[in-house]
């Protein structure tokens, strides 16, 4: 136990050079961490059917479930940049009154159980909901029950991710190079394109990453806005749901499919954000 | 990770019952010792077991009645992984003969009601909606239970018989879930459980037709193997065999066995 902790803290802060060793004491937490996270997962895969998982992953069920979660996580993640991005940019460097109260809403969704949300959506954008009965009487269209519901609802549960990490990210390049930029006479886009979004890459990736990840594992606000139709909104984790009830084995083998997507996902867009941080 | 959390919390709730009692509990002693009865029932029997647990409460001083509602294969799974439970209400019969499956049945389950489908519409049936068949036409925002659970295999079964083909909006996972879809307007008519739309009250409509006799789903109960309180267990399905249970899951719109 006492050994290899040493030898990689020794390691570690020969890379840096200026590093100090590790209290040793933060090993034990650290490991329980680690254990809690890594642990269940291990179970998981103990506990699957490991001769029957290639057929019970490419069964039409499960691949449909499978490009209807890349598909809309896709989607969804996009969305969070694009509408979430600027909202970072105006949490992190707006003047206006009230913005602490804005920050919290921008949160709820951390807070709030994800069904909540799904019924919250629902109130608003559902066929008897606040805009959604505008919706219908005026185009004859209702959102629940459709994959851009699915969109939806991950996008309201993933958004704070993003917004949370790229505003840590802005507040902590603070704006002394958009500053100079000015002086040197830059206008304020040029400025921000020039200089700002390149210092705020790596908070940007990570909070894609974590959004997707987020995107991928919805299930509860889509379960409750947008329901359960193969091909349609039955996403992944919708499956895993179902299948539990009849076929264990099926529950298992899905899951992992999700544990090896999200994996792959952190890992080829981790290791980048980590590099240009340093 | 939910499951393995209310077992664990069950097996907490156990060990302390059982600590409080201190030698084990015979079920003819004179004077009435502090004993818990731990429950497990179908999330459909909620509102029934509610008022059987206080009318056993009340015939047997001392004891607690702990009821565990959920999805009937959700409790099974967390039977068959170890929780100390006593009685098993589920509301299919293949959950429960995951159970005896598992060796931890005590005799042969006993069915404890019958449950029928109904079509549950918005208030006021704005659809004119009068048959299993009319669920079929275009347009319609249908939502029923999906195949893997009771209620979806149940509506699987009619659809066969009738020859109609339905194409709902959304298989849940749940017969509440199909209710909620209905109860916010979302969908304009789910297939429930003639209960169901019973404890919707006026929030819904039943539409009750004929083919739905043809699918009925049977609620099975019994004492789990070495159960805590092998003797309470099985005076609680006695209870609710006999006529005082039948008289509430009546009321509550449960057909008899």
């Amino acid at each position: 136990m006492t050994e290899a902790p040493r030898d990689a803290s020794a390691r570690r802060s020969d890379e840096h050079e200026t590093g100090v060793g590790l209290p040793r004491l933060l090993w034990v937490p650290a490991t329980l961490a680690f254990a809690l996270i890594a642990l269940p997962v291990l179970g998981l895969v103990l506990r699957a059917d490991w001769p029957r998982v290639p057929a019970l992953l490419l069964s039409e069920a499960a691949l449909d479930a499978l490009r209807l979660s890349l598909l809309t996580a896709g989607i969804s993640t996009a969305l969070c940049i694009v509408l979430g991005g600027p909202l970072a940019v105006v949490l992190a460097r707006g003047r206006l009154r009230g913005l602490r109260l804005l920050r919290s809403v921008v949160l709820l969704p951390l807070v709030l159980p994800p069904v909540v949300g799904g019924l919250a959506l629902l109130f608003l954008l559902g066929r008897t909901g606040l805009l959604g009965r505008g919706l219908d009487v005026a185009f004859g269209v209702t959102i629940p029950f459709t994959t851009a519901a699915v969109v939806l609802a991950q996008t309201f549960v993933a958004l704070p991710f993003l917004v949370v990490s790229l505003e840590g990210s802005l507040r902590t390049a603070g704006r002394r190079y958009e500053a100079v930029a000015a002086t040197l006479g830059a206008s304020p886009g040029l400025a921000f394109r020039r200089v700002t979004v390149p210092l705020v890459l790596p908070g940007l990736a990570s909070g894609t990453v974590l959004a997707f990840a987020r995107c991928l594992g919805e299930f509860g606000a889509t379960i409750a806005f947008a329901g359960s139709l193969q091909g349609t909104t039955r996403t992944l984790p919708l499956l895993v749901y179902l299948e539990r009830e009849t076929d264990v084995d099926a529950a298992v083998a899905l899951s992992l499919l999700l544990v090896v997507v999200a994996v792959a996902v952190i890992a080829v867009a981790r290791p980048r954000t980590i590099e240009v941080e340093r | 990770m939910a499951a393995a959390a209310v077992a664990g919390l069950l097996v907490l709730a156990g060990c302390g019952g059982g600590a409080t009692n201190g030698a084990a509990a015979g079920g003819s002693s004179a004077a009435p010792e502090d004993r818990t009865l731990t429950v497990f029932a179908a999330a459909s029997l909620t509102e029934s077991f509610g008022e059987l647990e206080k009318q056993f409460e009340t015939g047997n001083p001392g004891v607690d009645v702990v009821l565990n509602y959920g999805g009937s294969s959700d409790l099974a799974q967390q039977i068959v992984n170890g929780a100390p439970v006593d009685v098993f209400a589920s509301a299919s019969d293949s959950t429960m003969k995951a159970v005896s499956d598992a060796g931890l049945v005590d005799g042969t389950p006993a069915v404890l009601a019958k449950n029928v489908l109904q079509i549950a519409t918005v208030p006021g049936n704005p659809k004119g909606i009068a048959s299993f068949a009319d669920l079929a036409k275009p347009g319609l925002k249908v939502v029923v239970c999906a195949p893997q659970v009771p209620c979806g295999a149940a509506a699987g079964k009619i659809e066969t018989a009738t020859g109609v083909t339905l194409r709902p909006v959304s298989e849940e996972p749940d017969v509440k879930s199909v209710l909620g879809k209905v109860t916010s307007g979302d969908a304009d008519a789910g297939l429930v459980y003639v209960t169901d739309v019973a404890s919707a009250g006026d929030k819904v409509q039943g539409v009750g037709f004929a083919e739905a006799a043809q699918a009925p789903t049977t609620y099975p109960i019994a004492v789990i193997t070495d159960a805590p309180q092998t003797e309470l267990a099985r005076s609680f399905v006695n209870m609710v065999t006999g006529e005082p249970g039948q008289k509430v899951l009546g009321a509550a719109g449960f057909g008899a066995p």
